[in-house]
């Protein structure tokens, strides 16, 4: 255990004797772990994600996305290799198999996969844009400021984002995939807002701002030029953890027949495939695809943030 | 209650005040942008039941007056909140006549009792979890599986469950599809009830543990590393105490409080999973509650249910800040 707890970059000692195949691989890690980014999870996770960013990718370039289209084939056809419950087996035509309209799965998720992802990410690029700025501002600058801030994302901190969202679709009918993003990021900002003006807060007090501020820096080159650099990984982490609450609220809209309507997404197919029995009916591939790339999704991001926790917490780097 | 300082305490309850209050305001203001009119709606379904309506002109008027929107904006806002405050939201158009209240607190109990239940398990087996992946004397094997079985952790309950109900209830057969309990038993304090209700709430249940109590494991993980080299540790075991005791009273005790906190932090999220639960399950909670209101477009009720999830959230939030000093006497809270 203790032999490879150096925090700094100092891990010496290479043994005369000849390696054994344990002690190889711990040397292996030692030095994985110099560059701390490029740590295993840190790569599994961020593969899963391009995975399903290339998968929307070059799914567009080489099928044919017309077949997304209700009635484009027969209904219900079960993926290659398999049978539905009618006998028929699946065909190449359909090698996912298709929904209950007819649609194709492939072509679905084609379209629908990299959409759920878009949401997520831009409403968290949003959410964090607020965090960043209102959580600067209220470390920074304190007084009445930070008073109305700290009390402003306490108060919504609480409120969940899933329901105030219900009652806004519910009374508007359709939106389209930009403004969903747009109304989840009014909920995703408080949790970085919340970290940034704790990290900022404990970092006034170390010797390098302090110094900068002696030598006569601006505000603004301190905050961005001195502390964010030091917020990195930080912010990192919460940005994946606030794409995975996005996510897991856009989902949540899609699934209760909420959010855009005539776009495919995820989320709004499983709806689909739970309205029509899917499960009943042993159509597994219906509810079961979206969820599978759902859930590849989640794991993704949370490989990405464990990966992250190792980077800023270099105490963690021991156990994995 | 000495250890609470009146100023924290106070300045809790404006924060729990301005929670409520301002999620009560959204609810409200969002349907009264939307241009869509409740009364034609409730006209609407009044026409698809009866064939047809005369003096539609009239209804409307009087359905106006019923609901409370012919009044200025003003005076329905004060109504509304002061109605808020003793739960009542006025009556379903979808149910019409039932109050709001009515039916949530038939549906309120289901969602709360789902939720402890499975609350408490996720928070004893993932602390536990967490705690055991950092004990020097656990199996190899505790070690090399937890990690695994995290992964599967950061998914939405409402995928676990889709996967239990299809392996569970739909292949296998071994639990009811559907419902909270049995159409075929008389709800009381039988014991068929009470099995019924079991088996119709082991999955929903088993859906939210199986993905939540990875956050716990994950979060104990970090702070057992914290207690771990703590001297009061090493002198225990230099005491020659049993490790299971050192374990537990010693590590996970003191490594435990900052989950409670977590706990407040996390309640929002796991009330809204656990309402898509309900949701795919068909269970007679709040979930379905809100889903049918959303799609009978009945406003009063999708903003009391809204509204009193809000309010639960809110509420278990400021008694986990309140509880914390009793539990860990280490905090003391400064009067910032």
């Amino acid at each position: 255990m203790s032999n490879y707890s150096t925090d700094d970059n100092t891990a010496e000692a290479v043994s005369p004797a000849p390696l054994t195949r344990a002690e190889k691989r711990q040397a292996r890690r030692i030095r994985r772990f110099d560059n701390p980014w490029l740590n295993p999870k840190l790569m599994w996770g961020g593969g899963l994600l391009l995975a399903i960013i290339a998968l929307g990718i070059i799914g567009r370039l080489i099928w044919d996305l017309d077949l997304v289209f209700t009635g484009s084939s027969t209904l219900k056809l079960p993926p290659v290799g398999f049978e539905n419950l009618r006998g028929q087996p699946g065909v190449w035509a359909n090698p996912l198999g298709t929904d209950g309209g007819g649609r194709d799965m492939l072509a679905l998720i084609i379209i629908g996969a990299p959409n759920t992802l878009f949401v997520g990410l831009l409403a968290s690029l949003i959410g964090m844009s607020i965090g960043i700025f209102l959580g600067f501002s209220a470390g920074f600058l304190g007084g009445r400021t930070d008073d109305v801030i700290r009390v402003g994302a306490d108060v919504m901190i609480t409120i969940p984002p899933l329901l105030i969202l219900v009652v806004f679709q519910s009374a508007f009918g359709d939106v389209t995939l930009t403004m969903m993003a747009l109304l989840i990021a009014g909920f995703v900002w408080q949790s970085p807002t919340r970290l940034i003006r704790a990290q900022v807060l404990s970092m006034k007090q170390s010797g390098y701002v302090q110094m900068a501020q002696l030598s006569g820096a601006s505000t603004t080159h301190i905050m961005f030029r001195e502390m964010l650099p030091n917020l990195v990984p930080y912010l990192f982490g919460s940005f994946i953890a606030s794409v995975t609450t996005s996510i897991v609220t856009a989902v949540g809209l899609e699934v209760l027949g909420l959010g855009p309507q005539r776009i495919p997404t995820l989320g709004r197919t499983i709806y689909e495939a739970i309205n029509a029995g899917a499960l009943i009916q042993n159509l597994w591939w219906w509810w079961g695809i979206p969820t599978l790339l759902l859930a590849v999704m989640f794991i993704g991001l949370l490989l990405i943030n464990l990966g992250l926790d190792e980077v800023s917490n270099p105490r963690l780097r021991k156990l994995s | 209650m000495g250890r609470i300082p009146r100023d924290y305490l106070i300045n809790r309850l404006i924060t729990l005040v301005l929670t409520i209050l301002i999620a009560a305001t959204i609810i409200w203001i969002i349907p009264r942008l939307s241009p869509v009119d409740p009364a034609e709606i409730a006209l609407g379904r009044m026409a698809a039941g009866a064939g047809s309506v005369a003096n539609s002109e009239e209804i409307l008027a009087q359905l106006r007056a019923n609901m409370g929107i012919d009044q200025p904006l003003i005076v329905q806002y004060l109504k509304y909140i002061s109605g808020a405050l003793v739960f009542d939201f006025g009556l379903s158009t979808a149910a019409f006549p039932t109050p709001v209240s009515t039916l949530i607190l038939n549906a309120l109990p289901w969602t709360l009792g789902l939720m402890i239940l499975s609350l408490l398990i996720t928070f004893f087996i993932g602390n536990l979890l967490g705690a055991l992946m950092v004990w020097e004397r656990s199996p190899k094997l505790v070690k090399v599986a937890i990690p695994a079985a995290m992964v599967f952790t950061s998914i939405p309950p409402i995928l676990s469950g889709l996967l239990l109900m299809w392996i569970f209830a739909a292949k296998l057969q071994w639990f009811p599809l559907t419902g909270a309990y049995s159409i075929f038993v008389e709800p009381g304090w039988n014991w068929a009830f009470v099995q019924s209700v079991i088996s119709h709430g082991f999955l929903p249940a088993l859906s939210i543990v199986v993905v939540t109590f990875g956050f716990w494991a994950l979060g104990m993980r970090g702070l057992m590393i914290g207690v771990q080299g703590e001297d009061y540790v090493k002198l225990a075991e230099a005491k020659g105490l049993k490790p299971r005791y050192i374990l537990y009273r010693y590590m996970i005790r003191n490594a435990i409080l900052p989950q409670i906190t977590a706990f407040a932090l996390k309640i929002g999220l796991l009330i809204a999973g656990q309402v898509l639960v309900e949701r795919i399950f068909a269970y007679n909670g709040m979930g379905k509650l809100l889903y049918d209101a959303i799609l009978n477009q009945d406003f009063p009720v999708i903003q009391g249910v809204s509204y009193v999830i809000i309010l639960i959230t809110a509420l278990s939030v400021f008694m986990v800040d309140l509880l914390y000093p009793f539990i860990d006497p280490r905090i003391r809270h400064e009067t910032a």
